[in-house]
């Protein structure tokens, strides 16, 4: 049944916010944990702890810089977070095709102006 | 239909997103649709679910703009802002943040409509003060947009 162990995992890893922000940042480009903790007011430990879950998920790949060890998205990462901006985009079409059926109810009432 | 063709939304720069949708309405239906709260009340609600109970949309510079949202489940969340400027029927700039529950920074937001053929082309221009802030934005609506795929994944698990 369970054809892929790292599937599981990956969904277990986005279902967290911070993650999903993490994530996010790391869209924009290679970040290192300090950077990463700056906008979540999260310790560094408590941020490793989620890079540690996302690694494992597959999702992000380190990579080592002398003392530093800055984190980037994986393939998987990132094909994830196209998925994310087509159900955001989804979720915007939804709300313009509603709009749509406003103005279209709408309209017969302006016709000929008042 | 080819609906889905209509719209596009991207990142600009650092700090933009931009959004662009053509109407078959003109101009001065697609903007009344915004500044109306019995219009805005029918269609800004995001994925299937969600209602806007509280709709307050003051359409005059300095008008203050509320709105609360809540699902079946009992989750809500809200948003406030302020109007800077309107131009009827082709302009509207305002500011906006959500709470979840803190305060997210203000995103700056310029909307124009636009007669296209017999409709309407309505660009949507986001500033949010850095990049952090606009990750972190399309993160969570990104998690909002995902709700409803977990609810179909976990039916289908």
């Amino acid at each position: 049944m369970s054809a892929s162990p790292n599937l599981n995992a990956s969904f277990a890893a986005l279902a967290d916010p911070t993650r999903r922000a993490i994530l996010a940042r790391l869209a924009l480009g290679e970040a290192t944990v300090m950077e990463l903790a700056r906008p979540f007011e999260m310790t560094q430990p408590a941020i490793s702890q989620h890079l540690k879950v996302l690694e494992e998920a597959g999702l992000i790949v380190q990579r080592v810089d002398g003392t530093k060890r800055p984190r980037r998205l994986a393939k998987a990462g990132i094909e994830a977070m196209d998925q994310w901006l087509a159900m955001l985009r989804k979720a915007v079409e939804k709300n313009y095709e509603r709009l749509d059926e406003v103005l279209a109810a709408m309209e017969p009432n302006r016709k000929g102006k008042r | 239909m080819t609906t889905m063709t209509k719209l596009t939304l991207k990142t600009e720069g650092d700090t933009h997103i931009l959004v662009t949708r053509h109407f078959a309405a003109p101009p001065e239906a697609v903007y009344r649709a915004h500044t109306d709260p019995k219009l805005v009340q029918q269609w800004m609600l995001g994925p299937e679910g969600w209602t806007m109970p509280v709709c307050e949309n003051d359409a005059r510079p300095g008008g203050k703009i509320r709105y609360e949202w809540k699902n079946s489940k009992g989750d809500g969340f809200f948003l406030t802002g302020e109007f800077l400027a309107l131009k009827p029927y082709s302009k509207i700039v305002h500011v906006e943040r959500m709470y979840l529950p803190d305060p997210t920074p203000d995103n700056h937001v310029e909307t124009h409509f636009e007669p296209d053929g017999t409709g309407t082309l309505m660009t949507v221009r986001m500033t949010l003060p850095d990049a952090q802030t606009r990750a972190a934005m399309l993160a969570t609506g990104m998690e909002r947009g995902m709700e409803a795929s977990y609810v179909r994944l976990e039916s289908m698990i």
